[in-house]
Order: C-alpha cells, then structure tokens, then sequence
C-alpha cells in the first residue's frame, strides 16, 4: 500500500516590536529573570491592555507581504486556560476575525517552484518561562506579552523536505519585511507540526497528529521524517492511528504521546471585552502596504533578469540582503555587472571576512569596485593588477583610477614599446625561442611571463602574446 | 460637625480658612472610630497616610492655591477596595488576595489626587464586587446606618455607609449591575453611575469589564457633579474609555426642567416591587412633574430578560478576570503537589461562595456547546435591551423608577436564596447592559424610617441633563439632607 503525507504547520514568531503588545516593558530577550515586567504583563488585579501599534502594523504587514487579505476590523479573544505561566490564566489572541486571512508563501524547491497557501496569521501575546528546580518551579515573565504572529498554512505540505522549505522562505520574507529577526537562539520562531498519513487516493485526513513547540527548521523536518514512518508503520500493520498531541525528543530522535483528542483543552473562548475591535483606516492600510518590500524569491529573479546573473550568484545576494543591496549599488550602470558579482561574492567577502570588516565599514565608496571593473573592462588596467589596486583600495579608500595613476599602474598597450620589449627577451632567452619555433607552443608562456615581469606586470598580457607570435614567426 | 458637610460646603470653608484639611480628616477619622466599630464600612483605613496628605493639602491652601484649580484640596476621599491605590492594600473584599499592596494607583486615583483629594480608606464589598448585601464580604458584612439589622445594599456597601454615616466627606463605588446605584438609595445618599466609557477603569479590579464603572456616592447631587467633573475623561491605558469632552456639570446646575420629558417603564411595575418604595417613587415623579416635567409611559419589551442575560454576560467574563487570582505571582497561596492542584487549593479556599458559583456558571456558560445557547444569546439580548433603551430616548429625556424594589432588608434575610438577591438589581442592571448613565436620590422614608431611592436614567454621556434634573428634584425637597439615627 502507497501512503500520502499532509502536513500543516503553526509557526510562531515574535514581532520585532521595541516594548511588548499590552504594555510599555521593553521587548528584551536575555535580560535577568523579572526584570522587564509591569503590572500589566503580569496580570495585577485592575490593570488593563493597550494594543501596541508597531504591532498592529507589522501583522498587517506581514499580511501584504504574504498576498493575505487585510481585513478591515480585526478582534482580540480570550483564550481561557491555567497554567503558571500564564500571568492572566488567559491568553488575549484572534479566534475568528484574525488581522489577516489568506495568502501564499512560494519558493524554489531544486528547479521547481512550490507554493504553500496560508489559512491566516493572527496577533497574540507570547506567556513566561516555566523554569525547574528539583523541588520548585520558576517562572520568568520578562517574556510574558511580547507580541506573537501565530501563521498557519493550510494542510498541504506533501513533505518533510517542503515543510523545511517552506520555513526558510518564511523566515526569509519575514526578516526581509523587517517584522521579525527571526533568531531561532533566542526563541524568536516556534513551530507546532500538524501531520497525518492517509492512503494514495483516500479522500478523508488520516488521525491528526500535532507535535508541538518545535525551535528548529531542521529538528522539525527530522521530527517530521520520524512521525511520519511511525504512522505509516502502525498503518500498514493494521494498527489504528488516534488524534493527539506529541513531543518531539531531540536526543531520542523519536515523538511521543502528551495527550489524546479525549483531554483536550476547552479553551472558552469569548470576544477580550477590555479591547476594541481593530478597524485601521484606509490610510493606514495604504501606508502600511506602502511598507512591503520585494520578496526574497522576486528579488532572485529579478537580478537573474536585470544582471544576468547565474542563479548560484542571485542566491548568495537573496540570502545575505545586505550584500544584495551593496551589489545593486555597484552593479548599477557597469557594463559587466557580472564581473561585479564575482569581485563582490569572492574578492570582497573574502577580504571582509580575513580583516572582519562588515560593510558599514568599508573606506571605500561602493561606485569603487564599478570603476575598477571597469578599469579592467576598457583595457587600462589587467586583472592580476586590479586585484593589487583592489587591496590598495581596501586599505587606504583611496579611489582605483588615483590608485592605477599614482603607482604608474596602467596597462601598456603601445606597440612600438612592447614590441621592444618582446624582443629584448627572445634575444635573452633563445632557448624558448627556438622550442616555440620547433613547435612546442607552451614555451610561448615563459616568453610572455618574461615580458610581464619587465614591465612590472604592467603589460596588456593579451597584446604580449601577440606580439611574441608576430616576432618569432618572422 | 465637619464631617457632616458636604464638599461644595467643605471646600468653601477650607477656603474661607474656617477649617484645615487635617481638621476635617481627623474629624472623618474620629468618626470612623465612633461609628464603624458597628457599620463596618470600612476594612481598613491609613490613618498617618491621610493625615500627612491633608497636612500637604493645607500647606497647599496656606500657598493659595484656590479651589477652582483643586476643586477637591483637602476634601476627604474614600475609596472602595476593589480600586488600586499605590502602596494600599488592594483586597476585593476576598481573602485570595491575602496581604496584597497595590503597586500602582488607578487612574480614578491620580485624578483624585491631582485635585488635590485626601485619598483613604479602604471601603467593604461583596467579594469582587459580587453581591448586593455587602453580606459576601470575607470581612464581616457592613451595615445600614438607619437600622444596622439591615444591610446596606451593595456591592459598595461600604462606600454608601461611609457617606450616610459622615465617615467621609464622598466615596468611590463601582457599578456592575447596580452596585453604586443600589446601596446608595439603601442608605439614603445620592450614587452616580456613569456611562460607560466615560470614566476609566484602570486599576479597578475587573468583575465584568464590558459592564463595570466607577462612579461616586455623595451626599448631594452637586457634589456628584463635583466628583464626576474630576474623575470622567479618556484615557489612554483605558482602550473602552471615549475620547470625547468631559461638560462642565457642576455648571449645569441650575434647577430647570422645564419641559423635559420623563418616561415611566410600564415593565417596572413588577410584582415584587414594595407598596411602600412605590408611593415614594411616585412621590418623587409627581414632584418632577410639579416642577414642570412632562411624564410620559413607556416602553422596555426586553426588560423581563434583563436580568438572564446579565448573569450570563457578567459570570463568563468574571470567569475570566477571576482566572489570575491563582497565588503564583500575589496574593495568598496554598502549595500542592503539581500547579493544578495549588491552583484548586489556592482558589477552593481563597474564594467565597457566590464568587465560586459565579465562576463556575460563567464558566459553564463560555463551554463549547453551550456558548452559542447562553452567552452569544445573551449578547443579542443586551443589544435588544439597549435598543429598547435608545428607542425610549428618542421619545424622552429621562427615564425615572425605584432604584430598588424594596427597603434594606435583614441581614441573613436572602443569603440562603441567591435568585431572590439577584432580584434587587432588577431595575438597575438594564443601564449597564445598556452602557448609559444612572442616578439613585434619596426620595423618601418606608414607615420603617427606611430610606427609598429614585433612579433617574439618562442617555448615554447624557449625565449633564441627568445631574440638572435630579439636582432640581433634590433643590425641593430635603430627603438628601436627613440623617441617620447614630450615636
């Protein structure tokens, strides 16, 4: 029997907000247990939330951003349920009018390209951080109340593989949107994993089986491979598979049980009545939109197209927007755009990473490396000689052309004195001569290293070559 | 007798230097030790506290500072105990909270201050403001000044005896269903509730968040304007407050009525309502209309689900806001073996009764499978009942009842049947479905020597008309000005 995977996924992320969603304490990951707490975030009796608009925007954001509808009023629920780090014993999140509905996420998987449809992505507030001790338990509400965007995609990932996919073109958007950092160290994105098998052609879901707080891509691609053979395993045994709640044990490399459908939570939801209905205008809209910036996957095809770049070349700038932005700056009107990729991808990365300079730290102006391009492109310079020009720009700042002017580096083209040059070295060296002339071609190189090396590395090495064949075939 | 005065008459003398700020505290606090020992309004008050602030408040008068610029310098303040007050205890009435100190202070309370109120005291209430006896409170029930067999009326009980007694000069209350409302016309004062969005409610410890309001119990309907001027407004920490102007409403004071239109719900002539409470509520509107108000009969068809529909709005959200009074982060905390049962231990014990049957129907009531039948029902309830109310005032400018259907009862009288307790706010709980404004003004005396309350509806943010009419109403009679029978 054949078997067919659906996969859905909840992904948690925190907003990239400077204080958290209901109060003004700072949104501040790593400080000491307790310190970056109110009243409000720990629930005092008679405190009151105040939705934090950076939060508001970047939900709507990430909206635009991942091609959902942004309605136009959005409302806040309680979620009811104990536990100790829960400082209200309810949760203020979105049951049914989410602040946004729908949308898509595409991105590459080898060649072809996949899509993933989004159900909605919700604002709701992130609780503390249970901590035990052999006879006690700490809480840490430092980060109770940091605003969370809850993205759920609809139940159709076909793969673990494509489900990690999927989560690096997530991540991606979402940092390059600027809505999140995304830093999985510090517990910016959690994943809960929704996964059944059923057989090929079988129209109805197999048992739900939902394996929850994943802080990993790849744990959650392993956890996923694992799940996956266990149900598959009990189905083609004839065993039955339930709905339920697993764990996923890193160590072990296996899930296990938490709890069946039968203990689930009735979480009492009802409309937070200390909040009002989230009705943004139409400017507001606009303006937030007016945010959205070019997705990962459009910006790749795009330099492909504008620069011709390879798509090896496009990724390193997809995945690293800085340098991307760094390259378009350069690349902008050189005629070899291309050329510009390599100095920037292997020359100046290689630099930057050997002095551990970042690019905000760079003496050199960005339209630099256009002009030592080309500088190489007309002719004035070779390309053994720019990269000494480029190592004298890195260090100094100072700009090629004054570079190539004040050390005497510019190319020698002129014939006349060349052709003297050529000659002065088959005379000092008639050995090679006549190998070349018995037709041993390789010797030609040592001839031209010779002329090279007289003129200080300076000579058209093109033109060098040229010349040698001309004299000697006299 | 300073105690005795209200605050237009008490800042005049303040400001006529007949009279300090810490004279009239000290004379708020003997009568407190005189009285209380057998009202119990009181669970506790700071007595150095609002001594050294009255001393503030006189070095402030001795400065110059004048009374319209501090409409409350020196006035004494106090405030029921389920409002924060920075560094006073914040207890609900309820044990859970066990020696709880309030971090922070309400805005009601920096309000207060900023006009210069002594702020004090920390008045009884049923627990969590849950009650309309004060008989739930975990520190013993407060009592009727006028026959201290009685009960108060509550749920801010405490905030009404304390201003019936003259243990202060006015008193915060809160009003979920009736709770300012109700007591005030038990006791024989006058209790605003205001509409709701008008005042804030940060640092009021949430019964249920889309019906609460904090409002003031005075002794006149002027000082109601007072107080009502200096606590309304919007506020940002307060995302239901409305943003819209706060009148002048002491100014509107002016004692016409003329013309204005009063309608009596033929819905509140109901079964239980006492023949006594009746013939001074009708009194009270034939005095309306002697003063030249038109009375009008009309219409509340929803009335009768009223009451259903608020106890299941109220408890679900209660179950709610109760939820964190579970001993990890404050208040008292009973250990188990794992959370859940700390947690069953902590609020089995912590809790009183009607908060725990409260909790457990609105939690009940928020289930899956029987939230659609009982709260989203009770939803579309509210809104016919606050349809009902906004129909009737496009006819009329006030709508005029008994406060309550009957005088203070006995203590323990309905303590063993909640449904009847329930029943005293039967004409008070429609206005906070409805999200307008209410008055309650002394208005007689049963045969008991028990004093009757009118209740005066108004429109929402309607409380400048509300105020002028109930204040030309008390201009001609003197029910405000009697006082109870204490030593």
């Amino acid at each position: 029997m054949k078997y067919e995977v659906v996969i859905g996924l909840e992904t948690h992320v925190q907003l990239k907000t400077l204080s958290k969603m209901w109060c003004g304490c700072a949104n501040l990951y790593g400080a000491e247990p307790n310190t970056q707490v109110c009243p409000i975030c720990l629930g005092m009796p008679g405190v009151l939330p105040v939705p934090n608009a950076e939060a508001l925007r970047l939900t709507a954001l990430t909206g635009f951003l991942l091609n959902s509808e942004v309605p136009s009023k959005a409302k806040f629920d309680r979620k009811n349920y104990f536990y100790p780090d829960s400082a209200k014993n309810y949760q203020l999140t979105q049951l049914d009018m989410p602040s946004t509905q729908g949308g898509f996420v595409e991105f590459e998987m080898g060649d072809e390209l996949a899509r993933v449809n989004i159900t909605r992505a919700h604002l709701e507030e992130d609780v503390g951080k249970s901590t035990h001790f052999s006879d006690y338990s700490g809480v840490d509400f430092n980060r109770a109340g940091v605003p969370l965007l809850e993205i759920i995609t609809e139940p159709e990932i076909s793969s673990p593989n494509m489900a990690f996919e999927y989560l690096n073109a997530l991540k991606n958007i979402l940092q390059y949107g600027g809505v999140s950092d995304c830093d999985m160290e510090k517990g910016q994105v959690r994943c809960d994993l929704n996964v059944s098998v059923r057989s090929l052609g079988q129209k109805e879901l197999g048992a739900k089986v939902e394996i929850k707080n994943m802080n990993s891509f790849s744990g959650a691609r392993r956890a996923l491979e694992y799940e996956i053979s266990r149900q598959v395993k009990v189905l083609s045994e004839g065993g039955l598979l339930r709905q339920e709640t697993r764990r996923w044990d890193d160590e072990a490399g296996i899930t296990d049980s938490m709890r069946t459908k039968e203990e689930a939570h009735d979480y009492r939801y009802f409309p937070d009545p200390d909040l009002m209905p989230h009705t943004p205008s139409q400017e507001w809209h606009e303006q937030v939109r007016a945010c959205v910036v070019e997705l990962p996957l459009a910006r790749k095809h795009r330099l492909m197209a504008d620069y011709q770049l390879p798509s090896g070349d496009a990724d390193v700038f997809v995945g690293d927007p800085a340098l991307g932005d760094y390259y378009e700056k350069v690349a902008k009107g050189v005629k070899n755009p291309k050329a510009v990729a390599n100095w920037v991808i292997n020359t100046l990365q290689a630099k930057m990473t050997e002095s551990g300079l970042g690019l905000p730290d760079l003496r050199f102006d960005p339209s630099a490396i256009g002009e030592l391009v080309n500088l190489v492109e007309g002719g004035q310079i070779n390309s053994r000689i720019a990269q000494e020009v480029f190592l004298e720009m890195f260090n100094s700042g100072q700009n090629p052309a004054v570079i190539v002017e004040a050390k005497g580096l510019l190319q020698v083209s002129d014939s006349d004195e060349l052709g003297q040059m050529c000659r002065d070295v088959i005379v000092a060296n008639p050995g090679s001569a006549d190998d070349f002339c018995n037709g041993k071609t390789a010797a030609l190189n040592f001839l031209k290293g010779q002329v090279m090396k007289a003129s200080q590395g300076k000579a058209n090495p093109q033109l060098v070559g040229e010349l040698l064949e001309q004299i000697l075939n006299e | 007798m300073p105690h005795t005065l209200t605050i237009h008459e008490l800042t005049a003398r303040l400001a006529a230097k007949e009279l300090t700020a810490s004279e009239i505290v000290q004379a708020c606090m003997d009568r407190i030790a005189s009285v209380d020992g057998e009202l119990n309004a009181f669970i506790g008050h700071d007595v150095e506290d609002a001594l050294a602030q009255a001393e503030l408040a006189d070095r402030a008068l001795a400065d110059g500072v004048v009374h319209e610029a501090k409409p409350l310098l020196g006035v004494p303040i106090a405030i029921k105990d389920v409002i924060a007050v920075k560094d006073q205890p914040l207890s609900c009435g309820s044990k859970i909270l066990g020696e709880f100190i309030s971090p922070y202070e309400a805005t009601v309370i920096s309000k207060l201050r900023d006009a210069g109120a002594v702020i004090f005291g920390r008045l009884n209430m049923d627990e969590f403001a849950m009650g309309s006896s004060t008989e739930n409170s975990a520190y013993q029930p407060a009592r009727n000044p006028w026959d201290t067999d009685r009960i108060p009326g509550g749920s801010s009980g405490g905030s009404a005896v304390a201003v019936a007694a003259d243990e202060c000069i006015a008193s915060l209350g809160s009003d979920t269903g009736g709770s300012i409302r109700q007591p005030a016309s038990l006791c024989g004062c006058v209790g605003l509730k205001p509409t709701y969005g008008r005042v804030s409610r940060f640092g009021l410890v949430a019964y249920a968040s889309s019906l609460d309001q904090i409002g003031p119990l005075t002794k006149d309907v002027h000082d109601a304007a007072i107080m009502l001027n200096v606590i309304s407004g919007y506020d940002p920490q307060d995302s239901t407050s409305e943003p819209r102007d706060v009148p002048d409403y002491s100014a509107a004071l002016n004692g016409e009525i003329k013309g204005l239109k009063v309608g009596l719900p033929k819905e509140y002539q109901s079964a239980g309502l006492d023949p006594e409470v009746k013939s001074n509520v009708d009194a009270a509107v034939a005095k309306l209309e002697e003063l030249g108000a038109e009375i009008m009969d009309i219409s509340l068809p929803h009335t009768e689900y009223a009451i259903a529909a608020y106890y299941i709005i109220a408890t679900a959200e209660a179950s709610a806001n109760l939820a964190r009074f579970d001993g990890v982060r404050y208040g008292d905390r009973i250990d188990g073996v794992d959370p859940i049962e700390m947690l069953c231990a902590t609020r089995g014990t912590g809790f009183g009764e009607e908060v725990k049957r409260r909790i457990i129907l609105g939690t009940y009531v928020l289930s899956s499978g029987y939230y659609d039948a009982y709260y989203l029902r009770a939803q579309k309830v509210r809104t016919l009942v606050r349809d009902d109310y906004l129909k009737a005032f496009e006819k009329v400018d006030l709508i005029a009842s008994p406060t309550s259907p009957t005088a203070a009862f006995k203590v323990g009288e309905k303590v063993g049947d909640p449904l009847q307790m329930y029943l005293s706010d039967i004409y008070t709980i429609s206005a906070n479905l409805a999200s307008t404004c209410g008055i309650s003004v002394p208005c007689g005396f049963t045969s008991r020597g028990l004093p009757v309350g009118l209740q005066l509806l108004g429109q929402p943010f309607g409380e400048k008309q509300l105020l002028q009419a109930a204040h030309a109403y008390e201009q001609h009679t003197d029910w405000h000005s009697r006082r109870p029978p204490l030593n």
